[in-house]
């Protein structure tokens, strides 16, 4: 059986990176947005896990805990503001929201 | 472990694809958590199952409800789908799309023209990772602590709702 080459993870990291970046330049909606960057998030974790297993190191998993614990916690503020802008602007259509005042 | 890893990064660049082209948003959480799924096969593949349990129970468990919490909230449907089919014609995500493609070409080639190397089939055991993240990144840990910390917090600032009327007596 042949083993897995790194640049082989690599490569699914940075297709999964660049499709999540198209997400979230091509998207209007900020929920469609928020996922896209969930998508990049991910693809980094997935290159911190490869770094980490091809030098056999804890580090890149360590890494990817410190992104999981990074992106709830982003997560959660920012559906807190979508719950907020769709309260008060009855859309969440990013080309509609230009002030961030209260 | 080859294999596995092949199979398991297809389906989830193509479940990726679909999440990002899909009007509707609860189809494209739905794709997004098939996504996930796959993405902590590929980690089990490279000998990280710590990681995997993870992936499953945080992103695909925790992130993803509170996504579909939210929609469920904001009671997005049909409605949202027209709009999003509207918005999502060809003249405004070709640009996006050659672009990502270029750079993700770029990335392609640097990454082919070195040496390749193989990843170690070992398994990084949690043990290990235990190991180093309460030793050498005890400080990082207390950090990201307190990042949790103030998003709680933050969240629930900003996500509660401002009282629009008054009791009778704060009233001027």
């Amino acid at each position: 059986m042949v083993p897995v080459s790194a640049h082989t993870v690599l490569i699914v990291a940075a297709i999964l990176f660049t499709l999540g970046l198209a997400g979230a330049l091509t998207r209007k909606n900020i929920i469609f947005m928020l996922i896209s960057i969930e998508i990049m998030l991910n693809a980094a974790g997935l290159a911190f896990i490869a770094a980490g297993s091809r030098w056999h190191q804890p580090d890149g998993q360590i890494m990817y805990l410190f992104i999981l614990a990074m992106a709830a916690a982003e997560v959660s503020v920012a559906l807190a503001m979508v719950l907020q802008i769709h309260h008060q602007h009855k859309t969440l259509d990013v080309e509609d929201l230009r002030e961030l005042k209260d | 472990m080859a294999l596995l890893f092949y199979i398991s990064s297809g389906v989830a660049v193509v479940s990726t694809i679909m999440v990002i082209t899909r009007y509707h948003p609860i189809h494209a959480l739905i794709y997004l958590v098939v996504s996930f799924l796959a993405i902590s096969m590929v980690f089990l593949s490279l000998g990280a199952p710590f990681a995997a349990a993870l992936e499953v129970i945080i992103y695909a468990g925790a992130i993803m409800v509170l996504f579909i919490f939210v929609v469920m909230m904001l009671n997005l449907g049909r409605e949202t789908a027209q709009q999003e089919k509207q918005w999502l014609r060809p003249a405004v995500w070709i640009g996006p799309g050659i672009l990502t493609l270029v750079l993700l070409m770029e990335m392609a080639i640097l990454l082919l023209q070195q040496s390749q190397q193989e990843v170690a089939t070992a398994v990084v055991t949690p043990r290990e990772i235990a190991v180093s993240l309460y030793g050498e990144y005890m400080i990082a840990v207390e950090l990201i602590g307190f990042l949790l910390t103030t998003g709680i917090v933050g969240a629930a600032h900003i996500g509660k709702h401002k009282k629009k009327n008054l009791h009778r007596y704060l009233q001027a």
